[in-house]
């Protein structure tokens, strides 16, 4: 049986978060009531005509500068003629063969393209009505519609579902960096579609390849894949065929399921917009675009594991979650002693992350200097990681200092001299049995003594010091 | 007739801040005669002015009539289609705007073709509007209404809009004055488009003062329309009365070589040369070698843009819908097929072909470099001489359903107008004389930008000419003759038919 | 030349319902207008651009500042049919 390699392309939808719409005026809608969001412009009332966002080109520039794209100095809209109820002037201003942004590269795959385009509006199935009988009946929502997106191609250089689930997280959190866009799939600012096919391992030749839709989480995204390599795989296998399609995933039965082909084969008769002039990218455009970039998170990576000395895994989850790795490096700098920044870092991406989830550190009660304060004295063995977790347990559910945490819950470390002493003769005292198996060698009696002692000092104590103090009493 | 219609706009407003007339006479005069129109000139006749203009505005309060190709707020605006039967915009085109801004109100909308495609002015879902020197003929299109309606003194003026003459045949046919600015110079903003790379709004006026009066509150740069831009220079009212030392130059391909030229129209387009002559104008002979390629060319840009612009009339938003229709599909189809009239469909057929998979390259395509090099063709011409000069119109008005059946011989009606858009320049149009008690008309175009030069030559020959067009403000409908209604009641039947834009 | 197979799939492509008689007619008038389009042809186009705009305005962008949307019922009011809150049509396919 050959073994086969997947051969992955995706192209991606981002919405940007400008204020108002491609070519008019309007606000962005956020989940107001249906088609009060609209002017004549987006509703495409006779005579009106499109005036292109000034931030959405600049935000565009911005993408293009971070995937390292070539910039054309000058590029044209193009109209996309179809009819759908969805597509109010009867064609989508979109790019075609003069984009804004050809080639680049982020991480280990090639982009394509980069360009601008509008969103569609929202189409609302809404049953049967009686009014036309047995009519399906859906309702158009214009809110949406207009939304500036650009459109990123990538080359096919994915090999593998997780690859694909990977290479999008970093694309994800790029944008996030950028500021360009919230990019939620969920909510449909981030929308991917995937190229997919199949090749003999080790062949350079492409086979036929199937396009994937309504991929709208991370995790449908990596399924969908999975399921259609399986499915390529299988038709390979018996010697059929791959017929060239576009499907549809269904994210209830983890199937895909092929989209209704049009009666006419599609035609969209592109020509160059008349009502938009060419846009033409300044020196000036692509300054002011790069002034703006952040560092982004492959930059952010490679920072924290050669300056701060973090390791891969570390480095790589306080990047991908950008206010994680903002989190992180405010605790750092509000640390003066020179804090050891792999413990701040596990602390962040272990412990913390643990107790508040996917929300954002910085709407969290642990504040980044409290974060730092607390691993400070864990590394000064002020407190011990045990009873820190305690703390940590408090200043999550109500903020505060975690000194004084420790001050009053009296989970200080006990240093060793006589306090601890005292406990530890006590736990001798308390457990023969304990003290007979270890005389007799059996070093693993010990931990029925440390025990108490971790019991009577609620963890406060260093275990190692109790140890060393029970052997030195035992004279052992 | 009373002595205020037979003011000229200009002379009106003059007389309106000289406080000798009140904008509300003018109103009422101009209301009343719109309102007993008989010649179909109009879709839709105002009651009241909108606002009460200052008889100190730039435009006196002389009242506007602008083609139903311009939305206006809260006004039937139908651009001559069924399928638009009774829409009112939320928002009022740029242009009148500006022209109700300086002063004057709008009197009334103006029937054209349906979506300003024709050159008869037949192709209106609303009837054909009649030619008041002749109600047996047509007042050419698509301006038709606008053209009849100031040739007729329903109107002291109007605008029209030109995409391949629909402002400067009709005012030819109808012997008025007739502008299409540059390209760019008036916005498109609330202007049903046809041909977007085309399309340019313009006045129609009695004559070139009025054009030039008009015109100057019409053009700026509007931040709604990215193609418009900002008149280099403030529009002047012309004052030459002398062509000294300006040069003519002749395009054998458009005057004497042209075909289908009527030798009457021949004949005044020479003596008005022999006249310009007369005023010190050097008149020669030059090239447009491509023109004759610019009817093909047109009549691929045109229908190919107007197949993308007109895909929004699809019963969702606005409009006609044809209901019942089950599926989606065939609601769109069943409505576009109701509201959309003969010439219309014939368009968008030839445009969505001449785009499709396959075609694209060999028409479209094609079409737009034949454009290129018309544009190199009046580059060269305007390197030797000041205005290239031809007739407006290769005939006369010709007569209710000539051509209909004809959609080629229609077409050819653009034969010497179509150019000028495809190069974005400016181009007027003034009557020039009679032929058998019908206008023949004297076209200028200039280069981009070129207009008060053209309207200060088109105002010397005006005065050289002497053309009266009084006749047609006079002319009444024959008692038992073809009036508007009955224009009407004969339309319904043609008027899904025949012509350009 | 245009036959009637194409004008039929160009009907579609275009959502123009045509009659038996509109069909017969449109294939011969456009086959008309299209043979004198095809003087054209005979030019020599060889390197020559194409003109998709006659006016020398670039960019011309605007500035990202919000302006009021249009009341609902204005955005609804000439609508063949709506559910009060949007635009209602067959369903695609439907
Ligand atoms: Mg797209
Ligand atoms: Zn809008």
């Amino acid at each position: 049986m050959t073994d086969y390699e997947p051969v992955i392309g995706l192209e991606i939808h981002v919405q940007l978060a400008t204020a108002t719409k491609m070519f008019c005026s309007c606000a962005l809608g956020f989940g107001e009531p249906p088609n009060t969001r609209t002017c004549p412009v987006c509703l495409g009332l006779p005579g009106t005509l499109p005036v292109a966002n000034r931030r959405a080109v600049h935000y565009a520039l911005m993408i293009g500068l971070a995937l390292g794209c070539d910039l054309a100095p000058r590029s044209l809209f193009h109209r996309k003629n179809y009819f759908y109820p969805d597509l109010p002037k009867g064609y989508q201003i979109s790019q075609y063969d003069e984009p804004l942004c050809r080639g680049g590269r982020l991480g280990d795959v090639r982009i394509h393209r980069v360009h601008l385009e509008e969103d569609a509006a929202k189409l609302v199935h809404v049953g049967t009505s009686g009014r036309i009988h047995g009519s399906d009946q859906s309702v158009v929502d214009f809110n949406r519609g207009g939304t500036p997106l650009v459109e990123i191609v990538t080359e096919p250089d994915l090999h593998s579902p997780e690859q694909a689930r990977e290479w999008l997280t970093l694309l994800r959190t790029t944008m996030l960096q950028l500021g360009v866009s919230d990019v939620r799939m969920e909510e449909g600012s981030l929308r991917c579609d995937a190229n997919v096919s199949l090749r003999p391992a080790g062949t350079a030749q492409l086979g036929t390849k199937t396009e994937l839709k309504n991929m709208n989480s991370f995790g449908f995204l990596e399924r969908a894949l999975r399921a259609e390599i399986e499915r390529q795989r299988e038709l390979l296998d018996s010697g059929q065929a791959v017929v060239q399609e576009t499907l549809h995933f269904d994210p209830a039965s983890g199937t895909l399921m092929p989209l209704r082909s049009k009666e006419e084969a599609h035609d969209y008769r592109y020509f160059p917009e008349p009502d938009l002039v060419p846009v033409t990218v300044t020196d000036a455009m692509i300054e002011e675009a790069g002034a703006e970039l952040p560092e982004l998170p492959a930059e952010r990576i490679e920072r924290y594991r050669h300056e701060l000395g973090l390791t891969a895994d570390s480095a790589r989850q306080l990047a991908f979650r950008v206010e994680l790795g903002d989190y992180f490096e405010r605790a750092l700098a509000a640390d003066g002693q020179g804090l050891e920044a792999q413990a701040l870092a596990n602390w962040v991406g272990g412990e913390l992350v643990a107790r508040i989830g996917e929300t954002d550190p910085a709407e969290s009660k642990v504040a980044p200097e409290a974060l730092a304060s607390l691993v400070g004295m864990v590394s000064a063995r002020a407190v011990t990681p045990g009873a820190a977790k305690q703390v940590l347990d408090r200043l999550a559910s109500q903020g505060g200092d975690p000194a004084r945490i420790v001050e009053a819950e009296e989970l200080g470390a006990i240093a060793g001299g006589g306090e601890l002493e005292a406990v530890v003769e006590a736990a001798i005292a308390a457990n023969p049995e304990a003290v007979e198996s270890l005389r007799a060698g059996r070093d693993k009696a010990i931990g029925a003594i440390i025990g108490y002692v971790m019991r009577e000092t609620k963890g406060r104590a260093d275990g190692g010091e109790v140890t060393r103090l029970v052997r030195a009493k035992l004279e052992l | 007739m009373s002595g205020l219609l037979a003011l000229a706009a200009a002379e009106a407003v003059e007389s309106v801040r000289k406080r000798e007339l009140s904008p509300a006479e003018l109103w009422e005069a101009y209301r009343e005669r719109a309102a007993s129109d008989d010649l179909n000139a109009f879709t839709w006749v105002a009651e009241e002015p909108q606002l009460e203009p200052a008889a100190t505005a730039p435009l006196g309060g002389v009242p506007l009539a602008a083609k139903d190709l311009f939305c206006t707020e809260g006004v039937p605006s139908q651009a001559g289609s069924r399928i638009l039967e009774g829409y009112r915009p939320p928002y009022t085109a740029t242009a009148v705007g500006r022209l109700m801004a300086a002063g004057a109100p709008l009197l009334g909308k103006t029937n054209p073709d349906e979506f300003a495609m024709g050159s008869s002015t037949e192709n209106s879902g609303f009837g054909p509007t009649l030619n008041p020197w002749d109600r047996h003929r047509v007042p050419g299109g698509s301006s038709g209404g606008s053209a009849a309606a100031v040739a007729a003194g329903q109107a002291p003026w109007a605008i029209g809009t030109d995409t391949g003459g629909s402002i400067r045949q009709p005012a030819a046919l109808c012997g008025v004055v007739g502008l299409k600015p540059t390209y760019g110079a008036v916005s498109r903003f609330g202007m049903i488009a046809f041909a977007s790379s085309l399309d340019q709004a313009g006045p129609l006026t009695r004559n070139v003062t009025d054009a030039a009066l008009l015109l100057a509150h019409m053009v700026g740069r509007d931040p709604r329309d990215s193609t418009s831009l900002a008149f280099p220079t403030e529009i002047e009212l012309p004052r030459a009365e002398d062509l000294q030392g300006v040069r003519l130059g002749v395009p054998e391909e458009l005057a004497a070589g042209a075909e289908g030229i009527e030798p009457g129209v021949h004949d005044n387009f020479e003596a008005t040369l022999r006249l310009a002559e007369g005023l010190g104008a050097e008149v020669e002979e030059c090239r447009l070698p491509h023109a004759p390629y610019g009817l093909a060319a047109y009549y691929l840009i045109a229908p190919a843009e107007a197949s993308s612009n007109l895909a929004r009339f699809d019963g969702v938003r606005y409009g006609l819908r044809v209901d019942g229709a089950l599926e989606l599909r065939d609601m769109y189809m069943r409505t576009r097929a109701k509201g959309f009239g003969a010439e219309v469909k014939r368009r968008i057929m030839l445009g969505t072909y001449a785009l499709s998979a396959g075609y694209y390259d060999a028409y479209y395509g094609r079409a737009q470099r034949v454009r290129t090099k018309i544009v190199e063709d009046f580059r060269d011409a305007f390197a030797r001489f000041d205005f290239v000069v031809t007739p407006t119109s290769p005939t006369v008005a010709f007569e209710l359903g000539a051509r209909v059946d004809d959609p080629l011989a229609m077409y050819l009606s653009d034969y010497c107008t179509v150019p000028m858009p495809l190069a974005g320049i400016p181009a007027i149009s003034i009557p020039n004389g009679l032929v058998d008690g019908l206008p023949t008309s004297f076209q200028i175009a200039g280069p981009a930008f070129s207009e008060n030069r053209i309207l200060a030559a088109a105002h010397a020959l005006e005065h050289a000419i002497g053309f009266d067009g009084s006749a047609a403000r006079e002319s009444e409908a024959e008692p038992s003759g073809h009036g508007g209604q009955e224009a009407r009641g004969r339309s319904q039947e043609r008027r899904r038919e025949g012509g350009s834009g | 030349m245009i036959d009637r197979a194409e004008v039929l799939h160009v009907a579609t492509l275009a959502r123009l319902e045509l009659s038996e008689a509109e069909v017969e007619r449109m294939t011969r008038e456009l086959s008309a207008v299209l043979d004198h389009i095809e003087t054209i042809s005979r030019l020599d186009l060889e390197g020559i651009p194409p003109t998709s705009h006659v006016i020398e305005v670039e960019s011309a962008l605007r500035p990202d500042e919000p302006a009021p949307s249009l009341p609902r019922e204005v955005a609804l009011a000439a609508a063949p049919d709506t559910d009060g809150e949007g635009f209602r049509v067959p369903s695609p396919g439907g």
